[in-house]
């Protein structure tokens, strides 16, 4: 099995889950999270060739309901709950940039 | 306090049910500053529901297996009108605008809910320490924790503020809690209660059960909430199942299995707790088969692969931008950060990164889909043991409830505590957890029962059976 993570694999792997570390729990978490993927690795000492994955105890299938209009969450009360709204939709900053 | 069966049948025969809540509300008042179980009690509410009830009785209508009784809730299930916060920053004064299918169920059948009760944060921990809002206490012993993450729910009954309450399980999260604060606990089959609702950490392993000081109570708010919800696709289209007629059916002729993984590495006064419920069980009537599970030693490490992969996917709805806090940035890159980075604690960021990377380009393979492999083999050892016995006996944790601090800055060893409740979770079975004799410092030790997928009925019999050998009931 591969090697621990490295200091540069925890900061990309928190690009990707957008959080921001500081130096001091950058160096933190490479120390635990490679601590608990050491202990992961005793998983390759079972023979696991040609063994089906399982992602769900029960193995899911779609279920469907029937297609008939039904009633929904009002929007009021779910747009109160939100951190910022206008005319009725969620609002978020900027997401593309000025044209250059 | 009386037991939710006795609250009930006083409340159907006129008693007011103001009498349980108010009850309830004294007890809060001693000690919840103490031991900080509630994140937040809903006094009104909780009157206002009592007096429905009230009302209901005096028009000759029936309110409900549980007329009338107090219950807890873990703050990771939603309810409207009051907050929901899963212990976390990221959601604090967030309230659901629907209610968990439990809360309707409960309210259905005449429960009176006190609030809501303290977590580690997103139902991650095995203390209550990684709540965003101070740990839970142990009420039978404060300088030690209460488990986790249903921290707050096991205190509540443990401290008598409640008879009963529900937590989450997704690695023993009520099972260990239970065992920690002497209660009885139930990780019931995936899919017999509804998840609708219930603010999601692993969507596959995670399951809505109950706290209680009896098996017979445990069994009544499992049969209230249990049974097919049309809002939860992995709901099973069953009805819902007999358990509280089936507690006193004992064990006699019922071959259990003494699994030698599920008893190594515990202290030498759990592992003498379980051998004495072995020789009762046997006593009884049961035939005792030892039995090696090899594959559940696996169990850990498979756990903490698959549940931070879905916890990192679940909780990318955290974003700040339908519901909970927001922290401003230039762009909407930088508002997520900025909003994350500031509103999950250091747990939850650990599990988030890990299964990120778990999942991530390169890694998949080696880490999560070598995990779902071992799930697959760890489901066909639980389905051969199960060829040869009715149940499995173990411990439900390696020891009684440990100190504040004692674990906090090695997550592995914190993990470890879940070495013999995650099997049943990656399997989707049924375990419960049930305080037999006691241990160091005079606190008590759980016993797990587990069994196959819809064994509930046969592991309360079975609970009951050391209840009343312990001399609880």
């Amino acid at each position: 099995m591969t090697e621990p993570l490295s200091r540069d694999d925890v900061a990309h792997v928190a690009k990707l889950a957008r959080l921001r570390l500081t130096e001091d729990e950058l160096i933190r978490y490479t120390e635990q999270l490679g601590k608990i993927l050491v202990h992961a690795q005793d998983l390759s000492s079972l023979d696991l060739h040609g063994v089906a994955p399982t992602a769900h105890p029960f193995g899911l299938i779609n279920v469907v309901r029937s297609d008939e209009v039904r009633a929904s969450l009002d929007p009021a009360p779910v747009l109160a709950q939100a951190p910022d709204v206008e005319d009725g939709r969620f609002a978020v900053p900027r997401i593309v940039g000025e044209a250059p | 306090m009386k037991s939710a069966l006795e609250i009930a049948a006083a409340v159907r025969s006129g008693q007011s049910a103001l009498v349980a809540v108010e009850e309830s509300l004294t007890a809060i008042r001693a000690r919840n500053e103490e031991l900080n179980v509630f994140l937040y009690v809903d006094e009104d509410g909780a009157r206002a529901a009592a007096a429905r009830v009230d009302e209901q009785v005096r028009r000759g209508e029936d309110p409900g297996l549980l007329a009338g009784v107090p219950i807890a809730l873990k703050d990771n299930l939603c309810t409207t009108g009051i907050p929901t916060t899963c212990s976390s920053k990221i959601l604090e004064g967030w309230q659901p605008p629907y209610n968990a299918t439990v809360v309707d169920r409960l309210v259905a059948q005449g429960a009176i809910s006190m609030g809501k009760t303290n977590l580690d944060e997103f139902a991650m921990g095995s203390s209550t320490e990684n709540s965003a809002f101070g740990p839970t206490r142990n009420p039978l012993d404060p300088s030690r924790v209460p488990g986790g993450s249903s921290g707050g729910s096991a205190a509540a009954v443990a401290s008598n503020m409640t008879p009963i309450s529900l937590g989450s399980d997704t690695g023993g999260s009520i099972r260990q809690p239970a065992a920690l604060c002497g209660l009885v606990g139930v990780k019931p089959t995936y899919g017999l209660v509804s998840r609708y609702g219930l603010i999601a950490f692993a969507s596959s392993l995670d399951q809505i059960g109950p706290f209680a000081n009896s098996v017979t109570d445990a069994a009544l708010l499992l049969e209230a909430i249990a049974g097919h919800d049309p809002l939860d696709s992995t709901s099973l289209p069953e009805p819902t199942p007999s358990l509280l007629a089936h507690v006193n059916d004992g064990v006699a002729g019922k071959r259990i299995g003494l699994v030698r993984e599920l008893v190594d590495g515990a202290d030498e006064d759990v592992v003498r707790a379980v051998n004495k419920a072995v020789a009762t069980l046997k006593d009884a009537g049961a035939i005792i088969v030892e039995l090696s599970m090899p594959e559940l030693h696996l169990g850990l490490s498979a756990y903490y692969l698959i549940a931070p992969a879905e916890a990192s996917s679940n909780l990318a709805r955290f974003d700040g931008v339908r519901f909970g806090n927001r922290v401003d940035g230039e762009d909407v890159t930088a508002m997520m950060e900025a909003t994350r980075t500031a509103g999950f604690g250091a747990e939850v960021k650990r599990r988030i990164m890990l299964g990120t990377y778990a999942l991530s380009a390169g890694y998949f393979d080696a880490y999560y889909g070598q995990a779902l492999k071992v799930r697959t083999r760890m489901i066909e050892a639980f389905a051969a043991a199960y060829q040869q016995v009715d149940m499995i006996i173990g411990a439900t944790t390696p020891s009684v409830a440990f100190a504040f601090g004692s674990k906090t800055n090695d997550p592995m060893a914190m993990y470890l505590n879940d070495v013999f409740t995650i099997p049943t979770n990656l399997a989707g079975e049924a375990a419960i957890s049930v305080p037999f004799g006691t241990g160091e410092a005079n606190l008590p030790v759980g016993v797990q029962l587990l069994g196959p997928g819809r064994s509930e009925a046969r592991l309360f019999a079975a609970a009951r059976v050391l209840e009343i050998a312990d001399g609880r009931a």
